[in-house]
């Protein structure tokens, strides 16, 4: 594996905490969950609904609403921490150094708005440039996520475009002013096969390209394990696992996330039975005491009606469980 | 009898019964011209009325006890395909029938035994259950209405079947909105069963589940074809689904049947320019840090499609022959169909 990164992280995520304070209790979605991401690196943040993946990509944001806020821990964006940051200051940040791409594009175009019109503003909003040559940037970027004609698309509304364009229009925009530092929220879930084919085509040579840090969430294993470098496994707002893809799914030692991997249908043999992760995921306002997982986990015993401390091993690894595997992964699905 | 037709033998492995059977269905929708259209088409305006060909002469057979997976993008007329098996909707050409009787007469499910036997499980376990239904209403209606089984006796009845699908029957008088997406998905299931049917038309049954639960509720299905001999016509865009659980596939695009063949072929050797793509984009655990090659191109809307192939604006093949004729679908090897000028 590759020797760790000299340069210092984009982003340092440090036992982020993000509560919602709600009449029935308080729902903690994100409970201390830590990773960092080096520039042009993709970190794969994966987990089912419910896990808290999407609210930790808000909370990077700041765009946590009441009754939600950031209960505990430190954002660290190049070194500063986004945590205590007036909202003036996070305004500045967002949509110039870190960008955000949504699940549905049309979460950031606006439907009555021309595209020229919005990605322009995107531009105006950050760079002190002029309105033409705002114009230019924009048909550049266009071109770059692959958009035939972009003079006629610029003209175009919204609803003028396919559910691929969309989302092409809503990369090109994020890349708009070289970011730092992406978010993808689960961009490809609703595209048909061959289009999530050429988005992440497109993502993944722009990150090469531009050195962008990115956070792709995503509840598809398959997914991340063709893009990213580094992977965040989070369950019921905890992060469980995390490491170089490689090593994880290879060899993932906690047993949430060799259920996760053992019940991708490619990994089994064609008709035979998939391996089953019993039971479901728990409600986050009445969690069990100690390890989220035990209700569910064929491990669990006396020791894991507590907390189970984070165990940090070698090239970043890092496993919250106090049995974790230790085996290939072929006899743990046996 | 009629003229030998291609499905016949269309890649069973084994020599089953034809369960079901579907010749060069069709199915259009016509958007009718409003008063103004009309109006503006007399002034001499070039407004006309617009027809998608959501299915285009598919013609394939399904084996008793077979899992038929059908596979394509969105707008492909694999659901619409899926609802016109299941006595949904009508088609417009073409005939299809079960166990050696028609479907469909006219605009209307000739016989109430067919309709029984071919039930639909659909993608959204949210919308598909009347939410101010309890459980045991919602399983044990259509038993009770079609006679199948004394009112008296629908309690234990519903509790059978909600067993069977991995439902606790204490359950039985709550209401969709307490459950959560794979145990509604399994009342969607019960529902199904609950008429004895010979034939599941799954759409998407999967899509909307995690994947946790997806590898549970993949599993019942299983389960259910073993102890049932149920037969599947399992729709899905998930290529590594389709491939876990399918004896045959069908490749759709545009409306039309590109390929046909048993899974190991499909998935080993794909025929067709567009199979080959689609199996090159699935994004597969073992593959790491790869780098994406797309194929180029939009679907194209199915109000416009494009002459000749479908596929040939996408296709790295295309030749001028693909742009002016259609391509039959022709059987390439025993058991084996595909529709490309390229095996001529």
């Amino acid at each position: 594996m590759s020797a760790p990164t000299p340069e210092a992280p984009t982003l340092e995520v440090r036992d982020l905490k993000t509560h919602f304070f709600t009449r029935e209790g308080v729902i903690k979605a994100v409970d201390g969950v830590s990773f960092q991401v080096a520039p042009g690196e993709v970190l794969g943040l994966v987990g089912e609904s419910g896990s808290g993946k999407s609210i930790t990509g808000f909370s990077i944001l700041g765009l946590v609403d009441a009754p939600g806020r950031i209960a505990g821990g430190q954002i660290l964006f190049q070194g500063r921490d986004l945590v205590p940051l007036p909202e003036s200051e996070r305004r500045k940040l967002r949509g110039s150094k870190i960008a955000m791409i949504f699940q549905d594009p049309m979460m950031t175009l606006n439907p009555v708005l021309r595209i020229d019109t919005q990605m322009t503003e995107a531009v105006l909003a950050h760079r002190d440039v002029s309105k033409a040559r705002a114009l230019e940037i924009c048909r550049e970027a266009l071109v770059k996520v692959g958009i035939a004609s972009p003079d006629e698309r610029l003209a175009s509304y919204p609803h003028q475009f396919s559910g691929g364009m969309r989302q092409r229009v809503a990369i090109a925009t994020a890349f708009l002013n070289e970011p730092e530092l992406i978010i993808a929220d689960e961009p490809t879930t609703a595209l048909d096969v061959t289009i999530q084919g050429q988005i992440l085509h497109e993502a993944q040579a722009l990150c090469r390209e531009t050195g962008t840090a990115m956070i792709w969430i995503t509840h598809d294993l398959a997914v991340v394990a063709g893009l990213a470098d580094h992977i965040c496994v989070m369950y019921a707002g905890r992060m469980v696992e995390q490491g170089p893809i490689d090593a994880v799914l290879d060899r993932p030692a906690h047993p949430y996330t060799v259920g996760l991997i053992g019940s991708v249908p490619s990994r089994n043999r064609r008709g035979g039975r998939l391996f089953q992760i019993p039971g479901m995921t728990p409600s986050l306002l009445n969690l069990p005491e100690g390890c989220a997982f035990r209700s569910r986990c064929p491990r669990a015993d006396i020791a894991c009606l507590e907390e189970p401390p984070v165990h940090t091993a070698t090239e970043g690894r890092q496993v919250r469980c106090v049995h974790p595997h230790d085996e290939p992964l072929e006899e743990m699905l046996s | 009898m009629n003229a030998p037709h291609p499905t016949e033998t269309a890649g069973s492995p084994v020599a089953r019964r034809r369960i079901l059977e579907a010749r060069d269905v069709s199915k259009r929708f016509v958007k009718r011209l409003d008063l103004a259209g009309k109006i503006a088409r007399r002034l001499g305006s070039s407004i006309r009325e617009e027809t998608v060909h959501a299915v285009d002469g598919v013609s394939l057979s399904v084996g008793e006890g077979e899992v038929l997976g059908l596979v394509g993008e969105s707008g492909c007329g694999k659901s619409t395909f899926g609802r016109m098996v299941a006595g949904i909707l009508p088609p417009s050409e073409g005939t299809l029938s079960f166990d050696g009787k028609p479907i469909w007469n006219g605009g209307r499910v000739t016989a109430r035994e067919t309709a029984l036997a071919v039930q639909m499980i659909f993608q959204d376990p949210f919308a598909s259950l009347d939410p101010r239904m309890r459980v045991q209403d919602i399983v044990g209606e259509a038993p009770v209405v079609h006679g199948m089984v004394p009112r008296k006796e629908i309690g234990d009845y519903v509790a059978e079947v909600m067993l069977r699908v991995g439902l606790d029957p204490d359950f039985r008088r709550r209401y969709p909105h307490q459950f959560s997406g794979g145990q509604r998905q399994r009342i969607g299931i019960a529902r199904a069963l609950a008429v004895k049917p010979r034939f599941l038309v799954c759409d998407e049954a999967i899509a909307a589940l995690d994947v946790s639960i997806q590898a549970q509720v993949i599993n019942l299905f299983m389960d259910l074809r073993a102890d049932l001999d149920l037969t599947y016509l399992f729709i899905s865009h998930d290529l590594s689904v389709v491939e876990h659980i399918a004896d045959r596939v069908v490749i759709m695009y545009l409306g039309r049947v590109v390929e046909i063949a048993t899974t190991e072929d499909i998935f080993d050797d794909p025929n067709h320019p567009y199979t080959q793509a689609l199996l090159s984009e699935v994004p597969r655990i073992e593959l790491r840090r790869r780098d994406y090659q797309p194929v180029k191109g939009e679907i194209p809307s199915p109000l416009d499609p494009p002459s000749g192939c479908h596929f040939h604006p996408r296709c790295p093949h295309a030749t001028e022959r693909c742009r002016a004729e259609r391509p039959a679908l022709r059987e390439i090897a025993p058991g084996r169909l595909s529709a490309c000028h390229l095996n001529d």
